[in-house]
């Protein structure tokens, strides 16, 4: 008899009660706390209309915090018998004890809020709701779609869905739990003639993320996209190279995010900040004395740290200490209020900070990241700014990213671009390139839409931290005008 | 130490799946894990610290040109880790009877078996922090210490059988200070192996603080412009780490992800200094890959300036009817080795002239695909040098720049002396390799920012 598997895995893993554990485990240390991670990840993908992965991982451990003399400790583990976490708890309570004498901070239980409550993300259609044959022909047809052309030789439709839950409790009563269906999607294009090769994808190989269930299928519109994108790609081929020049830039929501996110996310960081990443991502141009102070950018820029955004791809009701993730104004109107930073920190720093101690999964502690940050949507539109401009760009989908230690001198790259000329949209051109420097890139900001052109992106791989971790992130933004910027296009 | 997870406990596991197999059925079982105290740096002190144990395996199930991969963490107690990879191979044959046909599945065919264990001699972490603690007091000190066994292992139902275990540490560290002008100036360095040695780190480490003395005075201001450049090792390294974005991959050349279209096509060239191999001589990774194939343990990718072959797998080898060899699924270069030239260390500096010497490079992308262009940011101690003497520390500057200049019609000098630059990347587990490069010297290299 043929099983038709729908998309849903049941975890193989027997059920794990974390209270039982902590029970177990609590007397070994002053303090102790035990960070359950159960997480299934689906990724599907289809290129050229062929099946070229289909892969399930399954994840399963506990991370135990152990404080000793104001020192805390983590040892993780997947081995989840009473022996393994007895095992676990002893590493971690030696090792706080081992490294007490030269501890950076002296940790209380100030750190760990006993919070309590749970949080389920949304989502319309589970997936059990889809036979795992109907989705693959799903991705099939979008292959499919994608490839308008024999020029296209690369067309891909993956989709990443992961379900994930935590539960953390401590021996001072901490004690909540948190679920999501997460969905990634790349439907991407590559075209070549005559030694020309483009790329072009639906917002970004990364970008489509989001809290949510199998309503992010629907075949009808992801088949007619699919074939834009594919479309476009061909017309990349035939497109002039992006200007070498300055002026105005128009970014499409999909490129906003990893310009928030770069030039925004990463130097707010209060860890950074502190000196702690300086080794590995970097350090921050932001000082302790320029919360409250800094003018980051023009006065229509205002920016949140939105962690309760129904559906944004890092929404959660507390992070990984226990602190509540609560919505709050990093900068407004331009100007520095607050810094993204946890408990621990906000302490070390005597700054205010967020909500935001988040690990990458069970086998990583805790450090201080982005969660939802958005720009906040303004009163233009997209047409409006288009008819403003003179002689500018409108670019969309990221493509290549790079910024300095300190978060100051950046350059980013775009799929697709087209030119402004006498406010309207002209030509197609390819290869459009940007570069620019934080503060004065944001004081250009001359307009931002409207709540109806706010859109919500977000990517799975922001990495930092040593050990290396890659965590989710979201961030929504309308399209925005930047007034007299460097753009370029590739080598001719 | 996770005692738990040897050659004996894997090798039953994977017994006990296969020995389920039915007809048309092939299972290759990769494993992985890791015994690992992380130990975080900041300001000389230790900011978090982490042990982490733990084991996974990935199972590739396949029958009649269907194939699924099943990962999953594992528990160390042998009943319930069999378990748990039979309900994955049983979910596996369900998936397999509906999904369509994937012609590039090839059917397993090696056999191949080795075993490589590399014994560390380190001390207790105490011991470790102790030395790290006496040798930096004082110094504003931030960055990482791991410490611990890794091994990685195959088992496949053709009777494939691979195993390398390594017991080392890397101390990737940086030291700070301030200039003149009140900037904050940093020196990188990596202190790695299987030995622990506390005389030599601390030799290091002093070495380093010296070489921060250089850095207080005030930056030179240098304009986005083109200068002459002599690149270190850790700048060589990040820039050859490009190679493995697609760049050397049969696979991405076919589907238009190749940096390096121009080179492979004839179009282009490199300089004739420089050669790149995948070298596994030196023992840092297993010379097998996910599906137990054994690589040669020389394979020339680029010899004098002229692509010899390319990375391919098994997989591209059966899209695109090339022979493959050996090469992960990734097509990424695991051990590369940059060839040396013969630039000797005392005449760097003369031979450089004016120009700007730099030691690092920062979060480097690709800015232009189709002509290999790159940007990054210069990081940590660079410096303007005149007339072959250092004359000041610069200020970052970012650059944009192809390989086919850099490494190409730009490129001047190969120095004699390479260094072994250890990976020191954790995404989710430790990484095994390193690459071993020298450094060059650059006629022309552009900065624009």
């Amino acid at each position: 008899m043929t099983i038709h598997p729908t998309i849903a895995c049941t975890s193989p893993y027997p059920q794990f009660d974390p209270l039982s554990a902590l029970n177990l485990i609590k007397d070994h240390a002053d303090w102790v706390a035990l960070r359950y991670v159960s997480e299934t990840s689906h990724k599907r993908r289809v290129r050229n209309g062929r099946p070229e992965q289909n892969a399930i991982g399954f994840e399963q451990g506990v991370m135990i915090e152990a404080m000793v003399d104001g020192q805390l400790a983590y040892a993780g583990t997947s081995r989840l018998s009473p022996d393994g976490l007895l095992e676990a708890v002893k590493r971690a309570t030696h090792l706080a004890r081992s490294t007490a004498d030269n501890k950076a901070f002296h940790f209380t239980e100030m750190q760990r809020p006993p919070s309590k409550g749970v949080f389920n993300s949304p989502r319309q259609r589970e997936l059990d709701s889809l036979s795992l044959a109907a989705f693959t022909d799903l991705l099939m047809g979008a292959s499919h779609a994608l490839k308008v052309s024999d020029n296209i030789v690369t067309a891909i439709a993956e989709a990443t869905l992961v379900e994930s839950h935590m539960h953390y409790v401590s021996s001072q009563g901490a004690n909540f739990s948190q679920s999501w269906l997460l969905i990634s999607q790349n439907f991407q294009a590559i075209a070549a003639r005559d030694g020309e090769v483009q790329q072009r994808s639906l917002n970004g190989p990364t970008a489509r993320c989001w809290q949510g269930g199998l309503e992010h299928f629907e075949e009808d519109h992801l088949l007619k996209t699919c074939q834009k994108v594919g479309e476009e790609a061909l017309a990349l081929l035939d497109a002039d190279n992006c200007p070498n020049t300055r002026c105005d830039l128009i970014l499409a929501p999909d490129q906003m995010l990893l310009q928030i996110h770069e030039s925004i996310g990463h130097p707010l960081e209060l860890d950074r900040i502190l000196g702690d990443e300086r080794n590995y991502a970097g350090w921050s141009f932001v000082k302790p004395k320029d919360f409250g102070h800094l003018q980051y950018g023009s006065n229509l820029m205002n920016v949140t740290y939105a962690p309760s955004n129904e559906g944004q791809f890092a929404s959660f009701k507390f992070d990984d200490s226990g602190n509540p993730a609560e919505r709050a104004f990093l900068i407004k109107e331009g100007r520095l209020l607050r810094g993204l930073g946890s408990l621990e920190s906000q302490t070390r720093l005597g700054q205010p900070g967020v909500g935001n101690f988040r690990s990458s999964g069970w086998n990583r502690a805790p450090i201080d990241r982005m969660g939802n940050i958005n720009l906040e949507p303004g009163e233009s539109s997209l047409n409006t700014m288009i008819e403003s401009v003179e002689s500018g760009i409108y670019m969309e989908s990221n493509r290549s990213w790079s910024i300095d230690d300190y978060r100051n001198k950046f350059q980013f790259g775009c799929e697709f671009g087209r030119l402004i000329e006498q406010g309207r949209l002209t030509k197609i051109v390819k290869n459009p390139n940007y570069r620019g420097v934080t503060v004065p890139f944001w004081t250009s900001l001359s307009a931002v839409g409207g709540a109806s052109e706010h859109q919500a992106f977000g990517t799975p791989y922001c990495g930092k931290g040593e050990p290396n971790q890659m965590i989710r992130v979201g961030h929504a933004s309308p399209p925005c005008l930047f007034q007299n910027i460097e753009v370029f296009g590739a080598d001719v | 130490m996770n005692t738990a997870m040897n050659k004996r406990y894997i090798e039953v596991l994977a017994e006990q799946c296969i020995k389920t197999l039915m007809a048309l059925e092939e299972l290759t079982l990769n494993f992985s894990g890791e015994d690992q105290t992380y130990v975080r740096f900041n300001g000389g002190h230790i900011r978090q610290s982490t042990s982490v144990q733990q084991n996974r395996v990935s199972i590739t199930f396949q029958q009649s040109k269907r194939r699924v991969i099943f990962g999953i963490d594992l528990t160390g107690e042998l009943t319930s880790d069999v378990a748990l990879c039979l309900s994955l191979i049983e979910r596996a044959r369900q998936e397999v009877n509906i999904l369509p046909e994937d012609p590039y599945c090839s059917p397993i065919e090696v056999s191949d078996q080795s075993d490589e264990s590399h014994k560390g001699e380190i001390p207790q972490l105490e011991d470790q922090l102790a030395d790290i603690a006496k040798a930096s007091s004082h110094a504003d000190l931030a960055g990482l210490l791991a410490t611990g066994r890794q091994y990685r292992a195959i088992r496949n139902s053709k009777g494939a059988s691979h195993w390398f275990e390594n017991e080392s540490f890397f101390f990737d560290y940086s030291l700070y200070t301030v200039n003149d002008q009140g900037d904050n100036k940093a020196i990188k360095s990596l202190y790695a192996g299987r030995e622990w040695n506390s005389g030599a780190l601390s030799d290091q480490i002093q070495d380093n603080i010296h070489q921060l003395a250089q850095l207080r005075q005030a930056n030179r201001t240098v304009l986005p412009g083109s200068y002459r450049v002599f690149l270190g090792p850790s700048a060589v390294a990040a820039l050859v780490q490009m190679f493995s974005w697609g760049a050397v991959s049969y696979g991405a050349w076919r589907r238009g992800n190749s940096a390096l279209k121009k080179l492979i096509e004839g179009e282009m060239s490199l300089s004739p200094l420089f050669s790149l191999t995948e070298d596994f001589s030196g023992g840092l990774v297993p010379r097998f890959n996910s599906l137990g194939e054994v690589a040669n343990e020389s394979l020339p990718i680029i010899e004098k300036g002229r692509l010899k072959q390319l990375l391919t797998s098994t997989r591209s080898s059966r899209e695109y009817a090339v022979p493959a060899n050996g090469a992960e699924s990734s097509e990424g270069l695991r051990s590369p080795v940059m060839d040396s030239g013969t630039l000797e260390r005392p005449d760097y500096l003369e031979r450089l002239g004016t120009g700007l010497y730099i030691n690092n490079l920062h979060y480097l992308n690709w800015s232009d695909l189709q002509s290999a262009r790159i940007t990054g940011m210069t990081r940590y101690a660079c410096f303007w040098v005149e007339n072959g003497d250092i004359v000041a520390p610069i200020q970052d500057l970012r650059f944009d720049e192809s390989l086919f200049r850099v490494f190409g019609s730009e490129l001047e000098a190969v120095t004699h002396e390479q260094r072994t630059v250890m990976n020191t990347d954790t995404y989710g587990q430790r990484s095994l390799g390193g690459s071993k490069v020298p450094g060059i010297l650059v006629k022309d290299f552009k900065f624009t920012l």
